[in-house]
């Protein structure tokens, strides 16, 4: 058990820190609270994988520290961390039975065979492999390779943290969901920090108490999913969660309005970005629903998309194409009609940060 | 499902079979039909039976020939295939060097057989060689002309020089294809660098060794131009191979009856050595 300290870490594969758009991690200031399940979400070349294989120490950064406990790790090899590390494909030792794969780790550490044993029945009752200790590893089904790969991490006692790179990849929808349970709960009795690298939202959301969203080489934001879902800090991460995401309608904000094509709202709480450039509003798609009455704000119907038990409307204010998620029950709107704006959904965005709601900037 | 029955049918694989006849077939039984006839002239035959075949078998000059043949597949495997795998998990994986590397370790496999053999036969030579001066004038009696124990060191460094390296670039291939996870797991995993060997890179290295050892076993199994070239048998008869020995029969002395024969169970013999490696490799594979 661990805390995890990353303090100004900067990493090129080529050690080059000169140019900074090069660089693979650009400058991370983080910390992984003992104990906590964290995902580490982002899309495909963010960084994150770099940074998952940082803190296992599969890859030395060019420039910043990582402390666990206080302890400066970063010289130190993997073997060294007590970091357990699951990765996207199962890893095994294909001619051992399950029982030597789990072994393994604490052979090669010189324990005595007596606890090798006692520690493998455990991981190995922790995570149902028990009946299939003395099968040979090479013939098991994706799900128990990954639990393999999972328990060779385990077996070690003095386990710091465990580190999933996307393990559910190759694994079957339905077993999926299992899988998936079965990691929190190994996390939940062993109150071991995770950290659990995807690029899949959901199992972002579903998983972790803290969700840290990585792109192009930085942590945009981190927070519990409801924070980054209902206040995303940063663009990004408006856009890259939810399914459609964020809408971002471009603004003006003009005596003590804010305007944008297609109509206008009274936010004089806003005054501070009068005359500012790039503002936009951003709105999930269930922020936006049609009225009964006229708001000042119009939209067109272009189309509509059936989801199951939602719908999602897809809609044009002026040359903005925007994604509206209707309530169940509401009629479908047709030709043009008027859009109300739960205000305190309706996020104001400088330069793609986020700087404030339209509920407090009426109040 | 309804099932089609048309013998004609049969025509479709009419071409295959004429071309696997020609191919393959034709020539094999005529080979078939030596082994069982004596021969005296065109026209002039007689139907002997397996009488051929026995007198090949008592031949103490081919059984020696057999068991030296043994010794040396089994001596070229024993070098070559540790040395090529060796090599390979020293070469770089990934750069210009890798590429150079390969370039240079493959250009002995380019030099066509009986260039090799003429390479190292002045190469070795104690009078003028650079390889047979050098070794002579550090003390050491080398002469492969004289000694059988000279001429067998030859014939086998010529042959690791000439074929380590397809052992070599076969091996780096299975090197190559192994995910980088793997290593990484073994890393975090405490894994030694022999362990990494043992449990990882051998494991998947074994398909491509399967290839390696039935490739090579047949090739020094069936050796013929290099000793042909370099010692010409000699000295005495220490490097008579099988196929040396069956050329002088067949093409030397023109005993077409007893060679054919020869040579059917010279084919066999490959064949069925070849079987058994395969079996033994191919049992207690990882992979379903």
């Amino acid at each position: 058990m661990a805390e995890i300290t990353i303090s100004g870490l900067r990493h090129s594969y080529d050690g080059d820190l000169s140019d900074p758009s090069r660089l693979a991690l650009k400058g991370i200031d983080h910390v992984w609270r003992d104990g906590g399940a964290y995902a580490l979400l982002g899309p495909s070349g963010c960084g994150k994988s770099s940074m998952l294989n940082i803190i296992s120490g599969l890859i030395r950064p060019t420039a910043g520290r990582i402390l666990f406990d206080g302890r400066d790790v970063t010289d130190l090899r993997p073997e060294e961390r007590n970091i357990a590390q699951v990765f996207q494909f199962p890893v095994l030792y294909d001619t051992m039975t399950v029982q030597e794969n789990l072994a393994f780790p604490l052979r090669n550490r010189k324990i005595a065979p007596a606890a090798i044993a006692r520690r493998v029945a455990e991981v190995a009752e922790m995570l149902d492999l028990g009946p299939l200790l003395k099968r040979r590893a090479s013939r098991l089904g994706a799900a128990e390779k990954q639990k393999i790969s999972l328990g060779r991490g385990l077996v070690r006692e003095d386990v710091a943290a465990i580190l999933f790179d996307e393990p559910l990849t190759v694994i079957d929808p339905q077993v999926k969901f299992d899988l998936r349970r079965k990691l929190k709960l190994v996390h939940e009795t062993l109150k071991l920090t995770l950290v659990y690298v995807t690029h899949d939202q959901s199992e972002a959301l579903t998983f972790a108490d803290q969700v840290v969203v990585m792109s192009d080489g930085e942590v945009v934001q981190a927070g519990t999913p409801e924070e980054l879902y209902e206040r995303p800090a940063h663009a990004f991460v408006g856009r890259f969660i939810g399914s459609p995401g964020m809408n971002f309608l471009p603004c003006r904000f003009e005596e003590g309005e804010i305007r944008f094509t297609g109509g206008r709202l009274s936010a004089p709480g806003l005054r501070r970005l009068a005359g500012q450039e790039g503002l936009s509003l951003g709105l999930r798609p269930q922020a936006l629903q049609p009225a009964t009455a006229p708001t000042g704000v119009e939209a067109e119907m272009m189309g509509l998309e059936d989801r199951g038990h939602y719908r999602i409307a897809d809609v044009a204010m002026g040359a903005v194409r925007l994604k509206m998620r209707l309530a169940e029950g509401v009629t479908a709107p047709q030709g043009r009609f008027p859009v109300a704006f739960r205000p305190a959904s309706t996020l104001v965005f400088a330069g793609d940060r986020l700087v404030g709601d339209l509920a407090d900037a009426q109040a | 499902m309804h099932k089609l029955e048309d013998n004609r049918a049969w025509l479709l694989v009419v071409p295959v079979f004429a071309l696997v006849a020609f191919n393959a077939v034709i020539p094999l039984m005529t080979v078939v039909n030596y082994s069982l006839q004596d021969i005296f002239g065109p026209g002039q035959r007689v139907f002997i039976g397996v009488e051929w075949f026995r007198e090949v078998l008592r031949d103490l000059t081919i059984q020696a020939s057999f068991l030296r043949q043994v010794a040396f597949s089994a001596l070229v495997l024993a070098i070559q295939i540790p040395l090529g795998i060796a090599i390979a998990l020293l070469l770089p994986r990934v750069g210009w060097k890798s590429s150079l590397a390969i370039i240079l370790i493959a250009i002995p496999l380019l030099v066509p057989f009986n260039v090799v053999g003429t390479i190292w036969q002045v190469y070795a030579r104690p009078d003028i060689g650079f390889l047979g001066r050098g070794v002579n004038a550090i003390g050491i009696d080398y002469n492969y002309t004289a000694s059988a124990v000279s001429a067998w060191i030859t014939l086998l460094l010529m042959d690791t020089w000439h074929w380590t390296p397809l052992v070599i670039l076969l091996a780096f291939a299975g090197l190559c294809s192994i995910p980088e996870p793997y290593y990484q797991a073994a890393r975090i995993d405490g894994a030694s660098r022999w362990a990494v060997f043992r449990h990882i890179e051998l494991p998947k290295l074994r398909g491509v060794l399967t290839i390696a050892i039935l490739l090579r076993f047949m090739d020094s199994f069936m050796i013929y131009t290099e000793p042909f070239v370099v010692t010409g048998g000699g000295p005495g008869s220490s490097t008579t191979f099988l196929s040396v020995r069956l050329v002088n029969m067949a093409v030397g002395q023109f005993d077409l009856g007893p060679a054919a024969a020869f040579s059917l169970i010279y084919f066999l013999v490959i064949l069925l050595f070849s079987y058994v490696f395969y079996t033994i490799l191919k049992m207690n594979e990882g992979e379903p």
